[in-house]
């Protein structure tokens, strides 16, 4: 338990740790009043072998048929669908960074790699990958091998929440938790009041404007339900995207991040697996190559409506206090 | 449903008596998500296919319900691509069910402003009548005093998205026709790696295959974007990184492969062949071969006759240049003791004296024969097994290289020391019995002016350090179209006939005798030529071909020279042609030079487009670039214009060939929409009406076409021609109507039949192989069950290599194929590329001809001599090694040599194809800045199957150019904004990226900044744009007619380009700014 701790994937089995708004959290299908319900599942988005060919946001929109969502350049790297939304439920981000690259180690977990290659793998030393500097300091013109540079791709989608703000939010009882404990906008139901939207600490949901209706990833609900797994993560060429149950994820995703901070990749970490987060942990995590506010993604996500049952309990003494004012008002009145 | 039942579905009730009290889960499942299933549960079908994108072959599972098709997805069985799928493979259903393809016939007559509906019968009438006509106007008997029996009015391009059984039909019925102009994407694309991987072992294609990638210690990824251009092969080099090997990305770019790589190199655009020279150098030098595998399994021992002379000791020419043609005379390079008889050979210098120096055979593409096998060749040659003669291939080697050292790396490709000998350690280190190295490249080095000898410069160094034929090793060629393997081997292709068996030419060849006498070896499998031909003869004209009929050898057209794609734009130019058939190829976006692409139509009787879509070569007429400057007026186009749609791969039987000769079928799932319809429909029922027109004819001109045999069965409302039946003819039937199991059962006396020898065996038994799908995880990881690969269905070739030369492996770690002392044959995970009971130890007797002469160690049994070549003695026209030239449009002089440029290439001077000066040249600084084109994962080469596919437009919406912050501040480039981009031929307006992957390089003492274009767009689309190729020139390798359009020059600048006629006068401006003149860049 101490290793995976000092890799940052925290344990499983200490929720209990923190005191809970609500629900418990470990098993949310269960608590959501699904007696025998499957295990949960999730994504394994493991960015350190993301080639950002874009698949899983096709894959996407084909077996959704999600609208097609405008032809615009905008000029960010190869990003020209901007983020997540009601018509993008897979985003692959593009970053271009000139910094001193710390070796990506794109090896796929599934491999039974001998020991004797992987070892000899892990001692090749990190190496500048010779790209030019941003600007001519001395006014001469830089080329190549100047500086070091890297190019970070990623697979966005939504997180399906431990602790999921936008279900909390929804009056209409659209936004629900799945029996896999997945968390699903339940199109026959949602009269796209937009109250989950901001209640989203990633930004995730969006209302589709011709339609008005909010829309985003449903984790392939209706193929989960046949048991095959969602079309994003069967259609990426490189296994970046990673489908099955959450526990199983979990320690796959240690085992890859043990397996790169051996090869001495530094910066790789794990976004989203800890259950103790701000979230409760989310059903779709990351393993990233650098902060998540590189990837335009939250530090630190907290659920949105986290403060709820303390407002409500202020809110209730307040009533109360006020409540018992009129009685003492009306008691008075009565006595004059 | 009752009331209670009503009832207790009631949300509130459901939370209220159930155990989600919170109302966020159980509780609130509606009636629509309780009962949702996926439709691919609900299918009624699933049909196996393959992807129609690019070459990689990944395999798709087709969902099919109440006769639509619902879903396509990756199919997990397969072994190449494990289930997974692309962008472009994942919108497999938006582009063959959306809404941008059309379903109707279109027709322009000349002059017309527009387009009119008509329908499909009645369009094909017209077409037939349009080709009898065109025919009978242009038959030309002879040419030049010898027989051609063909007509030049009519030529043909695509076939590389088509289904090998298209193909075939389309080569089969053009040539009965007496038509030769028949080309395909292959020529643009990858025609250079025939001829280098062709001469260097024998046969034209990848010599390994996707999933062996795995096995690599080092894998060199140079002149190829893997990861972006064939993202689910490159899963194969993820497995390889994850078992430890070194990926090294060596690209002027610095590209989402590079991303992934250990070691990205850049490289100066068009400089590989000093790279790889040095390479060669420093092995050589620094006695780094594997000197086992070289001394037995390659030509180093051979040695060379005296007159060979040296660029070393001509300046950048070797011996034998005729500087007022061009064209080397090979007899100098030949072996000592050794007369090649080359498919040109002697008979090409009858054909010099005769015509007074249009050497025709040379300039014909004959080097593209080795797409099949090697270079015919006599006698023995002489070796010296010390490797010591000075005249010996190795020496020759030594002294070639010797100047290409890393200080040159540095001044010509811009590649500094430390970094090249980085790549020089990991590649040697991953080299010997123990380990192995692979290279994997793609059009980055096949369109270049001196493309061949690229390749031929890998093919050498993986020879030196013995990895070819050999598991993790080998060199893969990554191709871009469905079939464009398949289009080769079954060639829709002006040089070849099926199985690479070169067209007859003009005169070389009177008699089949004659014909096979000149181009078949004595040695190897080529030895078997005449039964392959004979079989070929008898499969296209049956009964009617006879021994006393020389198998009606009369009936091929003949070839007097080049009739490449590039060649017929300048024969449509001139008039010559005048029916133009487009089948699933846009050359007015995707070949060089656009405009003239265009002009080139503008100036045809006729055309017929048939596409998905309208694309830029169907509409030119109304809405093209050039009716925008004024150059071109509609109502003065007399061109008249067929679109047919064309059906998709759903919805048509047929095989692919992948990019390692993997035949795949695809079954199909539905018929197609409207009046769209398979390649094969058009061509059958095309050759069917033209035959009913001509029936009865006793013109002996429409004897070939009568006698063709074309009574294929057709089915179903449509009359689909049966594509099985059409695959059972490619692979053969003996007398009794058998299927031939495989090209050795092939015999020269007509008792048997065969479409294509090297695909004989692909329905043996009378079973379809290529459909076989039996899971990957059934079988271990060759999967010889999975589809067939030609030949044989061995997967990687020259397999006999990967043991030594008494039999056992070299090593236990890279173990594929070896002898089986006890059961005397040899053995293995593949099948061997070998004659399975030749014992190591068999030495041919002096006299053995055929396969007989081939000692038991030589693995290169396409070759003549059995041996991998080093050294070319013949096939390669430009030089039998590859030596630096500067690309055509050059802002850096050549260090190495005082030519400037490959002198035996093609140049097409034309007042539409101007050249730029180059470096040291008055006015080479006008266009001061490298040029190079390159795919996108997110579209799809000219755009015809991704620009108007709205899921794959949206990620890549616009046409851009990319530029470094240096060159964007140099002139004055905004990030976002718009850029012109200006060569002698044309100038295009593109979206700017400034962005630190585009690196300046410094190279002979000056910094090159480098310009990157997709070449993707085109005017028509969803997604819409000026197409990369207004700016290339045709600028041809002299080998496989391959353009130059990977390295060019241009000048860029600020700001949208001019509209109207301003456009053409800004691009005369920079030409008389640059004083070019017709003969600049055209010198020797």
């Amino acid at each position: 338990m101490d290793d995976t701790d000092e890799l940052g994937t925290g344990g499983l089995g200490t929720g209990g740790a923190r005191r809970r708004s609500h629900g418990p959290l470990e098993d949310p299908a269960t608590a959501g009043g699904y007696g025998d319900h499957p295990r949960r599942v999730g994504f394994f988005t493991d960015t350190s072998v993301c080639i950002g060919c874009k698949a899983c946001e096709v894959a996407c929109k084909e077996w959704n048929a999600i609208p097609d969502d405008g032809l615009a350049f905008t000029g960010m790297s190869y990003d020209n669908t901007v983020g997540l939304g009601a018509n993008t439920w897979r985003h692959v981000a593009f970053v271009e960074q000139p910094r001193r690259l710390g070796r990506q180690q794109a090896g796929l977990v599934t491999m039974d790699v001998p020991a004797e290659t992987a070892a000899q793998a892990r001692a090749r030393e990190p190496r500048s990958l010779g790209m030019p500097a941003p600007g001519p300091p001395d006014g001469q013109v830089g080329t190549a091998r100047d500086m070091d540079f890297r190019w970070l791709m990623a697979s966005d989608v939504c997180k399906h929440c431990t602790e999921a703000a936008c279900l909390d939010v929804c009056p209409t009882g659209s936004l629900f938790r799945t029996e896999f404990g997945t968390v699903v906008v339940q199109e026959d139901i949602c009269n796209g009041c937009g109250y989950c939207v901001p209640a989203c600490p990633y930004g995730v949901l969006g209302k589709r404007e011709n339609d008005g209706r909010i829309w985003k990833c449903t984790l392939c609900y209706d193929r989960l339900g046949v048991g095959q797994e969602p079309a994003c993560a069967k259609s990426c060429p490189t296994d970046s995207i990673q489908f099955g149950e959450l526990d199983e994820l979990r320690e796959r995703a240690s085992r890859r991040l043990g397996q790169l901070r051996e090869a001495g990749v530094g910066s790789a970490r794990l976004y989203g697996h800890d259950p103790r987060d701000g979230v409760g942990g989310t059903g779709a995590f990351f393993l990233l190559l650098d902060e998540p506010e590189v990837y335009g993604l939250p530090p630190d996500p907290v659920v949105t409506t986290r403060d709820l049952p303390s407002m409500w309990r202020h809110v209730a003494v307040a009533a109360t206090a006020l409540l018992a004012g009129v009685a003492a008002v009306a008691a008075w009145k009565e006595r004059v | 449903m009752d009331l209670w039942e009503r009832l207790g579905s009631w949300p509130v009730l459901r939370q209220l008596t159930g155990e989600d009290r919170t109302g966020r889960a159980a509780a609130v499942k509606s009636a629509r998500s309780a009962s949702l299933t996926a439709r691919t549960a609900t299918a009624d079908r699933v049909v196996k296919s393959v992807c129609p994108y690019c070459a990689v072959g990944c395999a798709q599972n087709v969902y099919v319900d109440d006769e639509k098709v619902v879903q396509i997805e990756g199919d997990p069985d397969s072994p190449v691509s494990r289930g997974r799928l692309c962008p472009k493979g994942a919108a497999s259903l938006q582009l063959t069910t959306g809404s941008g393809r059309v379903h109707t016939v279109l027709h322009r007559p000349p002059y017309a402003r527009e387009w009119r509906e008509i329908d499909l019968d009645t369009a094909m009438d017209m077409v037939a009548d349009r080709v009898i006509a065109t025919r009978r106007r242009t038959w030309e008997w002879e040419s030049d005093g010898r027989r051609t029996a063909r007509t030049m009015g009519i030529a043909a391009l695509g076939g590389a998205t088509l289904d090998n059984e298209e193909n075939y039909l389309i080569k089969k019925l053009l040539t009965a026709l007496g038509v030769v102009q028949i080309e395909n994407q292959a020529r643009v694309c990858h025609s250079s790696t025939v001829v280098g991987l062709g001469t260097s072992f024998g046969r034209g294609g990848a010599t390994t295959f996707m999933q062996d990638l795995q096995h690599s210690d080092c894998v060199i990824i140079e002149g190829s974007n893997f990861a972006e251009a064939h993202p689910v092969g490159f899963q194969w080099v993820m497995e390889a990184k994850a078992r430890g090997a070194v990926v090294i990305h060596v690209d002027p770019r610095f590209t989402r492969t590079s991303a992934l790589a250990d070691l990205h190199v850049p490289i100066r655009a068009g400089t590989d062949v000093a790279f790889l020279g040095a390479i060669i150098n420093h092995v050589l030098a620094n006695e780094l071969y594997f000197r086992e595998y070289v001394a037995h399994y390659t030509n180093a021992a051979t040695i060379v006759g005296e007159d060979y002379r040296d660029t070393e000791d001509l300046d950048g020419l070797f011996s034998g240049f005729n500087p007022e043609t061009r064209h080397y005379d090979v007899e100098t390079w030949q072996y000592e003791g050794m007369s090649v008889v080359a498919a040109a050979g002697e008979r090409d210098e009858e054909y010099d004296r005769r015509t007074g120096g249009g050497s025709s055979v040379r300039s014909a593409g004959r080097s593209e024969m080795h797409g099949g096998a090697g270079m015919p060749m006599r006698g023995t040659p002489l070796r010296d097994e010390t490797m010591r003669h000075p005249r010996c291939v190795l020496q020759i080697l030594k002294r070639h290289y010797a100047r290409y050292t890393p200080e040159m790396v540095e001044r010509v490709c811009g590649i500094p020391r430390d970094l090249f000998a980085e790549v020089c350690r990991h590649l040697t280190e991953n080299s010997g019995p123990e380990r192995t190295a692979s290279f994997v490249y793609a059009v980055g080095w096949t369109q270049h002016s001196d493309g061949s000898q690229f390749i031929r410069a890998a093919s050498i160094l993986q020879l030196l350090l013995g990895n070819i034929g050999r598991p993790g090793g080998g060199i893969q060629a990554l191709r871009g179209h469905a079939s464009i393997q398949g289009s080769s081997d079954i060639p829709t292709l002006f040089n070849l006939l099926p199985g690479y068996i070169p067209m007859p030419h003009a005169h070389q060849h009177e008699t089949l005798d004659e014909f096979v006498q000149a181009d078949s070896p004595q040695k190897g499998y080529w030895a078997q030529m005449r039964a392959y031909t004979v079989s070929l003869l008898k499969a296209w004209w049956g009964p009617s071909a006879r021994p006393d009929n020389d198998f009606r050898f009369d009936y091929l057209p003949r070839l007097t020279g080049s009739h490449s794609t590039y060649d017929t734009v300048m024969a449509q130019l001139d008039g010559t042609c005048k029916g133009y058939l487009l089948l699933g190829e846009n050359p007015a976006v995707g070949s060089a030079n656009a405009k003239m692409q265009r002009l080139a139509m503008a100036n045809l009787d006729w055309l017929v487009v048939r596409d998905f879509r309208l694309i830029e070569s169907a509409t030119w007429w109304k809405d093209g670039p050039e009716t925008e400057t004024g150059e071109l007026r509609t109502e003065d186009v007399a061109t008249e214009v067929f679109f047919f749609p064309a059906a998709a791969h759903t919805e048509k039987d047929g095989s692919f060939t992948n990019t390692n000769r993997l035949v795949q079928w695809h079954h199909q799932a539905v018929g197609p929409p409207g009046d769209a319809r398979s390649d094969l429909w058009f061509m059958y029922h095309l050759g069917r009406i033209i035959r009913e027109k001509l029936a009865g004819s006793a013109d002996p001109m429409d004897a070939p076409i009568l006698d063709l045999t074309w009574d294929y069965p057709t089915e179903g409302r449509i009359a689909e021609p049966v594509a099985e039946a059409v695959l059972a003819e490619i692979n053969g039937w003996n007398a009794d109507g058998e299927p031939l199991s495989g090209y050795t059962e092939l015999k020269d006396d007509g008792s048997t039949s065969c479409g294509c020898w090297i695909y004989c065996g692909v329905y043996a038994d009378g079973v379809n192989q290529a459909a076989r799908r039996r899971s990957a995880e059934e079988q271990d990881w060759i999967a010889a069950e999975w589809a067939w690969a030609w030949p044989a269905n061995r997967r990687l070739l020259y397999n006999r290599a990967s043991a030594r030369p008494d039999g056992r492996p070299w090593s236990e770690r890279k173990r594929l194929v070896w002898w089986d002392e006890d059961a005397g044959k040899w053995t293995g995970h593949d099948v061997p590329d070998f004659e399975p009971g030749k014992r190591p130890d068999y030495r041919p007797p002096e006299d053995a001809i055929g396969v007989e002469a081939l000692a038991g160690t030589d693995p290169f049994i396409m070759q003549a001599d059995g041996k991998g070549w080093l050294f070319a003695p013949a096939g390669v026209i430009d030089g039998p090694l590859p030596t630096h030239y500067e690309p055509q449009d050059s802002p850096v002089p050549n260090a190495l040599y005082g030519r400037q440029r490959n002198p035996a290439r093609m140049v097409y001077p034309h007042e539409h194809n101007r050249y730029h000066p180059s470096a040291g040249e008055p006015g080479a600084s006008v266009y001061p800045y490298v040029v190079t084109t390159y795919r996108l994962t997110e579209q799809f080469t000219a755009g015809g199957m991704s620009r108007n596919t709205p899921y794959l437009a949206e990620l890549q919406p616009e046409m851009f150019c990319e530029v470094s912050p240096e060159l964007a501040a140099e002139r004055g480039l905004e990030h976002g904004g718009w850029a012109t981009i200006i060569t002698a031929r044309n100038a295009i307006e593109a979206r700017v990226l400034v962005t630190q992957r585009m690196a300046p390089l410094r190279a002979d003492g000056r910094v090159v900044h480098m310009i990157g274009l997709p070449f993707h767009w085109g005017p028509n689309g969803l997604s819409a744009g000026d197409a990369a190729n207004e700016l290339s020139s045709i600028i041809l390798d002299p080998n496989s007619h391959i353009q130059e359009v990977k390295a060019l020059s241009a000048d860029i600048r600020p700001g949208r380009r001019p509209r109207g006629p301003a456009l053409p006068e800004l691009v005369r401006a920079y030409r008389r700014r640059a004083g070019i003149t017709e003969r600049t860049g055209t010198e020797v």
